[in-house]
């Protein structure tokens, strides 16, 4: 594929901590991707129409304040009532092991939890974009 | 997905692929382009353009807000650097636009430079018209302005606003480069801080000497975080729109915009007409190895590659 990867870099809900969003977007930048960076205190609907908008390969989220799994599921949720299933979600941040599974049935491809290395994010997405 | 019906039924999906296969330089794009051709000009293309951080995307977005209270369709595409070393990009203008995101009469796109030759224009030009097709009355063209390719874009506009600060500094070397000469309406942003009416008057000043038209571009202070100024600018806006159509330079200014991309599209086919060419006779490495031997200068190997590409075309037909 000679065209770049697009991502989605949302901060969902109230939660301030930008620097995880923010090392992440930067390395997926020096991956090569094309990041879309949102900001912070996103609702899932303006993460759903800037995923639309700017045609995102993935939307990747970060949560730090424990809101993840309301957050996390609605977008996922608010893309399929778009009819949108070309599109990769994945997460990040202060997530309890515990809750991953649950995360995952509820439609998010990956969680990456911190020390997680960037290079193992970045081949995730590579991998799993739905795309060619 | 069909693109071209989503497209005329005003769904948003449907354009953002396309501007997407548009910036790829996929055909396909080109062919919707060209059928649904016969709906462009009806939006009115404004750019936005200026030194990074001065303000450009918190202007866009206060203009873009202030035109949908009128009820405006409005389509923003903003421009950011793509990075040369990884072809990666960093596209943050949404920060500032936040509460459009989810306006149904808004479309906002964010694109990287790309590099490619002539790619960004190409792509740009590009999703121009495909909004245009969307049915937006007004499209932003948020870019950094510095760079021929982004100068070139900015062109693309009916009107250019640059975005200038207090305190100019850097600007200044920008104004040496001839950015004066792009500025349909100069607009002194963060005129909340020191120096703002200093600035304004230098900008006067650097006008004496800049233009000479008949049209002279107005100097504004805005406070586009504090909504400060916009309505104004709207004003401004379209005033100028108003002196255009009715001096005539509109037209003159629409023809050779058209002549440009024209011209640019017929460059860009021949350029991939050689380059094809040549990945079956090598021609071009040929030749630049012969012009490295000095068995040939650089005019003639140009003059053999014409040769080569015209002989080649006369074979098609
Ligand atoms: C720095 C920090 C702050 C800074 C934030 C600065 C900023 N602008 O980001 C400040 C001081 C402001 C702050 C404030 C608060 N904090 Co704080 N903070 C932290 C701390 C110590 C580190 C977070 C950090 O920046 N890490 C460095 C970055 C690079 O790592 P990261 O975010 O984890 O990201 C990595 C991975 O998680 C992953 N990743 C993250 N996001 C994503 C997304 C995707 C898509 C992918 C693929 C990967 C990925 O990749 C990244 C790189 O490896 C954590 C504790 C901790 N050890 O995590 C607490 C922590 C997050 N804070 C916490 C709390 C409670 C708060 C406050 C509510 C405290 C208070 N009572 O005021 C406030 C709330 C602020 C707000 N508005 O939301 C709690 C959250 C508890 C919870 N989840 O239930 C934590 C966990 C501390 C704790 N153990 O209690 N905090
Ligand atoms: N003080 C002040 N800051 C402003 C004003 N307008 C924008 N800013 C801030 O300037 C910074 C850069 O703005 P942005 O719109 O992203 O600039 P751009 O890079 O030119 O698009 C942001 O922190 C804005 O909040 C203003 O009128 N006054
Ligand atoms: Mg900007």
């Amino acid at each position: 594929m000679d065209r770049p990867i697009r991502v989605v870099v949302a901060k969902p809900g109230l939660d301030g901590h930008d620097r995880g969003a923010k090392v992440v977007a930067r390395a997926l930048r020096d991956a090569g991707m094309e990041v879309i960076y949102t900001g912070l205190r996103q609702t899932p609907e303006q993460i759903v129409e800037t995923a639309i908008q700017e045609d995102a390969d993935c939307v990747a989220m970060s949560i730090l304040s424990g809101a993840h799994n309301h957050l996390f599921p609605k977008v996922v949720n608010l893309l399929k009532e778009k009819g949108i299933d070309d599109v990769l979600i994945v997460g990040g941040g202060v997530i309890p092991e515990d809750d991953i599974p649950g995360l995952i049935e509820a439609g998010v491809a990956g969680i990456f939890t911190p020390g997680t290395p960037t290079s193992v994010t970045i081949d995730f997405i590579r991998n799993n974009i739905k795309r060619k | 997905m069909d693109i071209k019906a989503g497209l005329l039924k005003k769904d948003k999906r449907a354009a953002a692929r396309l501007i997407s296969m548009m910036e790829n330089g996929e055909s396909e794009a080109v062919q919707i382009i060209k059928e649904c051709y016969g709906m462009t000009g009806h939006a009115r293309i404004i750019g936005i353009t200026g030194a990074p951080g001065v303000g450009k995307s918190t202007v866009t977005d206060k203009l873009a807000k202030q035109l949908r209270k009128e009820g405006k369709q409005i389509g923003i595409i903003a421009v950011d650097p793509t990075s040369p070393f990884t072809g990666g990009a960093i596209l943050g203008d949404r920060v500032r636009m936040t509460d459009l995101n989810t306006d149904p009469g808004v479309f906002i796109r964010s694109m990287g430079t790309r590099g490619a030759l002539g790619g960004l224009s190409k792509a740009v030009h590009g999703a121009v018209k495909i909004l245009d097709i969307f049915g937006m009355d007004y499209i932003f063209i948020e870019t950094v302005g510095v760079g021929q390719s982004e100068i070139d874009i900015v062109k693309l506009a009916d009107t250019v606003i640059m975005v200038m600060v207090p305190g100019l500094g850097d600007d200044i070397q920008a104004i040496k480069a001839g950015i004066m000469e792009i500025g349909d309406i100069f607009a002194v942003n963060k005129s909340d801080r020191d120096g703002a009416d200093r600035t304004a008057a230098e900008i006067e000043a650097m006008l004496d000497f800049n233009r000479s038209e008949e049209y002279r571009p107005p100097v504004l202070n805005i406070i586009a975080r504090d909504n400060g100024g916009i309505e104004e600018l709207i004003r401004l806006v379209e005033e100028h729109w108003e002196y255009e159509n009715k001096s005539g330079s509109y037209k003159k200014k629409k023809s050779n915009r058209l002549k440009a991309e024209v011209m640019d599209i017929f460059r860009d086919s021949i350029m991939r007409t050689v380059h094809s060419m040549s990945e079956n006779t090598n021609i071009i490495n040929e030749l630049i190895q012969k012009v490295m031997d000095k068995q040939l200068d650089p005019y003639s190997a140009a003059d053999r590659l014409m040769d080569e590409f015209t002989e080649n075309q006369r074979h098609k037909f």
